[in-house]
C-alpha cells in the first residue's frame, strides 16, 4: 500500500471521512451536516429509509453533486472533486443502482469504457488482452460473467456484476454500492456478500448502502443511519439488532416483513395463461408456461433473476408478442402483442424497469400519471386533453399515495425510487383494472415504502384484483403470495400454497433441482 | 507546501485546470440570457471582422439594420426570405419535437412547390385571385410534401430505416425530379410554346387567378404581407395547441422522450411516426406552395434558382436556434431572412460581400455554442488546497 502522511491529521486508517456535508436541494436539505468516517478493510454499511440522503451523500462522494457545505478526505487527505473523473481517480468507485453501461458493448469493452490509464489508453484496443484481464478479475473474486457477452443480453444481477467489475478493474480502493442486492436472488446475494467480504479482506474499503437490515447485520462490520438528512448513529454490527437498526432508521419500532393473512375473496379465474412461449434476446426465454390468476388472489412467481419472469410479464403485458400460445382475461383472448389490448382487458402492469419503461423520465408528474389515462374522460375530451383535470388528478394521487414531490409539474426524474414507484402504482391502480402484474415492486424501496407497497398488494387483492407477484425477494413472496409458482429456465418447475410453503424446497426449485411432485 | 497527493491513480493536477460542469437545474434566466449573449457576441466578433477589413462596424451595422427592417421596401423583401425559412423552420421542429430527425424538408418543399405549381395551372382560370385554386395550391403542396416525407416515414415505422439518412438523400432526388420535370422533358409544367421557349426551357406561367395575394400594411410606403406569411404564422399556431393541448400532441411528448415508456402505455407507434412525417413534410410543402403561389408564379425548376437557396436545411438551424417553439422558430425565421436579404441588397458597392455569410456564420455558432452554457457550466478549479485548511 502507498504510504501515507496524513496531512489532515486524520487517524491513518480511515479510508473516506466525510464532515459537515451540507447539500440543499431547492426546496429539500438533502443532507444536513452529515458526519461520514469509514476505515480501511472494511464493509461499512449505509443505512437508511428513501429520502435519507444516502444517494446524495454517495454522489457527493463520487464527485457527481458538490457539497454546499463540509469537508471530505481521502486516506486522510483533503479533497475536493469537480467531477465523477476525481472521485475515480482518487480510487472511488461506484456501483449505481441504475446501472450505467452501454447495452450494444460487450462486458470487456465497458470495463475499459472511460478507463484512461490502462488498456482503454490505447489507441487500438487490443480485445483479447482486456478480455483475459476483465476474466481473471472476474474468477478472483467469484463474479462469473462472460467477458464477450454483450450487456443487453445479460440479466440483471449479471449486469451488476459487470459494474463490480469495472471498479476492480480501476483498482478502486474505495466501492460504493448502492442498493446492490434489490436485483439478486438470496444465494447471489450470498455470492455478492462473499466478494464484498474478500474485497475488505484486501484491504478495499466497501460502503453498502442498504435499507435491508438482515443484509447488514450478514456483510457490515458497521453501519452508519441516515434519517431525514442527518447522520442519526455509528455503530458496530455485532452490537446492533435488526430491531435496533430499524428502530434508528425510521425513528420507531417497526415489525420486520411478516406473513398477514389478506381476505381472500376467492373468485373466478381472471387471468389464464395458456402454455406461452416467449423468445427472448438469447432464444427462447419462457418455455411451455401455463398459470391462472383468480380474482382476489395473489400469485407470486418466484425464481432467479433471468428465468423468463421479465419476458412472461411482458408477455402478458402485450409488450411482448409470445411465439406460442395465448393469454386470456376473463376467458377471453387477448390480442397477442397489443399492450393497449392489454390495457383495455385490464392488465395493469408495473415494469421492472420504472424510469426506463414505467415512465418518461422528462415529463412532468401530472403527465406521468396519465400516461395510460389520458384516452379517458379523466385527462381528456374528445382529441383535446384537459391539463388541469389532469393536474388536478395529479394532485390528488400524490397526496392519497402521499408521493413526496415538488409539485404536480416536477419532472418524473427528480423523485426518488420509492417515490419515482408511487407514481408506477398510482397510475395503476388508478387505471381500476382486473389483474394487477407487479415485477420486483419493491426493489430497491425502504422499509416503510415497501410496507406501503405490500399494503397496496394485498388491498387489490381485497378489492376483487388478481395479482401476478414477480419478485426475486423470498421473504416478500412467502408474506403476501396465496400460491407461488416458481420459474426456472423458462418454465414454471414448481407450484405451492403460500401459507404451507416450504423455503428449502422452493430454493430447490428455483436452483433447478428436480422438484419431488 | 509539498504535499503530494498521496491517493491513488494520476492524482490531482498540479496547477489547476478549466473544467466543465454539468449543470444540476438550468435556470430560467439563462434561456433568455445566453441567446442574447450569444447574439451580442456574434455581433461583437463580426465587428472585429469589420475592424480588420477597414470598416466602420458602426456604420456597418446600421446599414445592415436599414436594409433589413427599416429601408423603404425592406420588410417586404425579409418576408420573402423568412416565410419559406418558417415553413421549413416549423417542419423540422413539428418532427425534431419526438425525436424524428426529418432532414427531408429541402426535397419536401421541391414536392410541394411542384404539386401546388400543377393545381395552379390546372384549377387557376383567368381575373383576379380564386379562392378556390389557391385552396387547391395549399392542399396540393401540404400533400406533395406530405407524401415525399412519408417514404422515409414508412421505411422508419415498418423496417426501422434510419430517417435521417432516407430523408436526407431524398432531397437530391426531389431536386433532380424537379429539373427533369422543365429542363429534360415536356412536362405538364413545361412551358412548350413561344418564341423563348424553343430558345430555352421555361416553366409555364401560373394563371393571375392562381396568384396567392398580399396584405398590404401601409407603413414604409406599403410592405406587402404575402398569404404564406399569413399561413406560416397560423400554422405555427396549429402546431403550438397540437403539441400543448391534444392527446396526439401527448403521445408524441412521451415517444419524444421515452419510446420504451410509449410502447408500454399502449401508444401506437408506428401511426405516430406516420403522422408526424406527414404533418413535417406538409409543412415543408406548403412553403414550396407559398414559393410558386406568393413569389415565383411558375415552378423554378433551374438548378441555381430555388435549389441554390438551401431553405431545407437552413429551416433546420432556424428549428434548433427556436429551440422547437413554433412561435420562436417564425420569429427567427423573421430574423435571419432580415440578415439574409440585408445580405442580398447590400452586396456589392463598398459593402464586403461574404460579411453576411460571415455574420450569419457567427450567429449560428455562438447560439448554439451558447447552448452549452445553459447545460453546463465552466469553471477554473485551483488545485485542490491540501494542507492549507486543517480539518476540525
Amino acid at each position: 500500500m502507498v504510504e501515507r502522511r496524513g496531512a489532515g491529521g486524520a487517524p491513518p486508517t480511515s479510508a473516506v471521512a466525510m464532515r459537515g456535508i451540507t447539500k440543499r436541494f431547492p426546496g429539500v436539505l438533502a443532507n444536513d451536516h452529515v458526519d461520514f468516517e469509514a476505515a480501511a478493510g472494511e464493509v461499512h454499511a449505509l443505512l437508511g429509509e428513501n429520502g435519507a440522503g444516502k444517494s446524495t451523500l454517495s454522489n457527493i462522494l463520487t464527485g457527481l453533486y458538490r457539497p454546499d457545505e463540509g469537508e471530505i478526505c481521502v486516506y486522510g487527505d483533503r479533497v475536493e472533486f469537480h467531477s465523477p473523473r476525481d472521485a475515480l481517480d482518487a480510487g472511488i468507485g461506484m456501483v449505481h443502482q441504475h446501472f450505467r453501461l452501454v447495452e450494444p458493448f460487450t462486458v470487456a469493452e465497458n470495463v475499459v469504457l472511460g478507463d484512461n490509464s490502462g488498456e482503454g489508453r490505447r489507441f487500438r484496443l487490443r480485445r483479447r488482452a482486456i478480455e483475459r484481464q476483465v476474466a481473471d478479475i472476474s474468477a478472483r473474486y467469484g463474479l462469473h460473467v462472460d467477458p464477450r457477452a454483450r450487456i443487453w443480453q445479460l440479466s440483471v444481477g449479471e449486469q451488476q456484476r459487470v459494474e463490480i467489475l469495472k471498479a476492480l478493474y480501476r483498482e478502486a480502493r474505495i466501492l460504493i454500492l448502492d442498493e446492490p442486492t434489490a436485483v439478486l436472488t438470496p444465494q447471489e446475494a450470498d455470492v455478492l456478500f462473499r466478494t464484498l467480504r474478500e474485497m475488505a479482506a484486501e484491504g478495499r474499503t466497501v460502503i453498502f448502502i442498504s435499507h435491508k437490515l438482515h443484509e447488514v447485520k450478514a456483510v457490515a462490520d458497521s453501519v452508519t443511519v441516515l434519517r431525514g438528512g442527518r447522520s442519526v448513529a455509528t455503530v458496530s454490527t455485532a452490537e446492533a439488532t435488526p430491531r435496533s437498526l430499524a428502530a434508528l432508521m425510521v425513528g420507531r419500532e417497526v415489525s420486520t416483513t411478516e406473513r398477514v393473512e389478506h381476505e381472500r375473496a376467492a373468485g373466478e379465474t381472471v387471468l389464464e395463461v395458456d402454455a406461452i412461449t416467449v423468445q427472448g434476446e438469447r432464444g427462447p426465454a419462457v418455455r411451455d408456461a401455463s398459470l391462472t390468476v383468480c380474482a382476489g388472489e395473489i400469485v407470486a412467481i418466484a425464481g432467479v433473476a433471468g428465468n423468463g419472469q421479465r419476458e412472461l410479464a411482458e408477455a402478458i403485458a402485450g409488450i411482448r408478442c409470445p411465439a406460442e400460445g395465448c393469454v386470456r382475461m376473463r376467458g377471453r383472448a387477448v390480442r397477442a402483442g397489443d399492450p393497449r389490448a392489454a390495457i383495455t382487458a385490464g392488465v395493469a402492469y408495473v415494469p421492472e424497469d420504472r424510469l426506463g419503461t414505467g415512465l418518461a423520465p422528462s415529463l412532468s408528474i401530472a403527465a406521468n400519471l396519465a400516461l395510460k389515462a389520458y384516452r379517458e374522460p379523466v385527462a381528456s375530451r374528445g382529441p383535446l386533453l384537459r391539463l388541469r383535470r389532469m393536474r388536478e388528478h395529479a394532485v390528488e394521487l400524490i397526496e392519497r399515495y402521499r408521493i413526496a414531490a415538488p409539485g404536480p409539474a416536477a419532472q418524473a426524474r427528480q423523485l426518488s425510487g420509492g417515490n419515482l414507484q408511487k407514481v408506477v402504482l398510482a397510475r395503476e391502480f388508478s387505471g381500476k383494472p382486473q389483474l394487477l402484474v407487479a415485477a420486483a415492486p419493491t426493489r430497491g424501496l425502504d422499509v416503510g415504502a415497501i410496507e406501503t407497497v405490500h399494503a397496496y398488494l394485498r388491498d387489490a387483492a381485497a378489492e376483487g384484483m388478481g395479482v401476478l407477484l414477480i419478485s426475486e425477494d423470498l421473504d416478500e413472496i412467502l408474506a403476501l403470495a396465496d400460491r407461488i409458482a416458481v420459474m426456472y429456465e423458462g418454465r414454471i418447475v414448481g407450484e405451492f400454497a403460500g401459507a404451507t410453503a416450504d423455503v428449502e424446497e422452493i430454493g430447490l426449485a428455483m436452483a433447478g433441482g428436480q422438484h419431488p411432485r | 507546501m509539498l504535499a503530494t497527493p498521496t491517493v491513488g491513480g494520476p492524482a490531482f493536477h498540479p496547477r489547476g485546470r478549466f473544467q466543465i460542469e454539468r449543470r444540476l437545474r438550468q435556470p430560467r434566466w439563462l434561456t433568455v440570457a445566453v441567446p442574447a449573449g450569444s447574439l451580442v457576441f456574434a455581433f461583437f466578433a463580426s465587428g472585429i471582422v469589420l475592424l480588420a477589413t477597414g470598416h466602420d462596424p458602426l456604420s456597418g451595422y446600421r446599414q445592415l439594420v436599414d436594409a433589413a427592417f427599416v429601408n423603404t421596401g425592406a420588410i417586404g423583401q425579409t418576408l420573402v426570405s423568412a416565410t419559406p425559412l418558417a415553413f421549413t423552420g416549423l417542419a423540422a421542429a413539428a418532427a425534431f419535437r419526438m425525436r424524428l430527425f426529418n432532414i427531408g424538408g429541402e426535397g419536401q418543399l421541391y414536392m410541394g412547390a411542384i404539386t401546388a405549381a400543377a393545381a395552379g395551372l390546372y384549377f387557376g382560370g383567368s381575373g383576379g385571385p380564386s379562392a378556390f385554386a389557391i385552396t387547391a395550391m395549399v392542399v396540393g403542396g401540404c400533400a406533395g410534401g406530405a407524401a415525399w416525407a412519408l417514404i422515409p416515414g414508412l421505411l422508419r415505422a415498418f423496417f426501422k430505416t434510419n430517417e435521417i439518412i432516407t430523408s436526407l438523400m431524398l432531397n437530391y432526388v426531389a431536386g433532380y425530379v424537379l429539373t427533369y420535370l422543365v429542363f429534360n422533358t415536356e412536362s405538364y409544367w413545361r412551358q412548350t410554346t413561344g418564341f423563348n421557349a424553343s430558345v430555352f426551357p421555361t416553366s409555364k406561367q401560373l394563371p393571375p387567378s392562381a396568384d396567392w395575394p398580399a396584405a398590404v400594411i401601409h407603413v414604409q410606403g406599403g410592405i406587402a404581407l404575402p398569404l404564406g406569411a399569413g399561413l406560416a404564422l397560423l400554422a405555427a399556431a396549429v402546431l403550438w395547441v397540437l403539441y400543448r393541448r391534444t392527446r396526439f400532441g401527448f403521445e408524441v411528448q412521451v415517444l419524444g422522450d421515452s419510446p420504451r415508456a410509449a410502447q408500454y402505455a399502449g401508444m401506437r407507434t408506428r401511426r405516430k411516426i406516420l403522422a408526424v412525417m406527414g404533418i413535417s413534410g406538409a409543412l415543408a410543402g406548403l412553403g414550396g406552395a407559398s414559393q410558386v403561389g406568393d413569389f415565383s408564379h411558375s415552378l423554378d425548376a433551374d438548378p441555381n434558382g430555388l435549389q441554390k437557396q438551401y431553405y431545407g436545411y437552413a429551416g433546420i438551424v432556424v428549428a434548433a436556434l427556436g429551440r422547437y417553439n413554433p412561435f420562436a422558430v417564425v420569429l427567427v425565421a423573421f430574423l435571419i431572412g432580415g440578415l439574409q436579404n440585408a445580405g442580398n441588397t447590400l452586396q456589392g458597392a463598398d459593402f464586403p460581400s461574404g460579411l453576411v455569410g460571415v455574420i450569419q456564420g457567427l450567429i449560428l455558432f455562438s447560439a448554439l455554442g451558447g447552448e452549452l452554457l445553459v447545460r453546463y457550466r465552466v469553471r477554473f478549479a485551483r488545485r485542490p488546497e491540501v494542507v492549507a485548511v486543517e480539518p476540525a
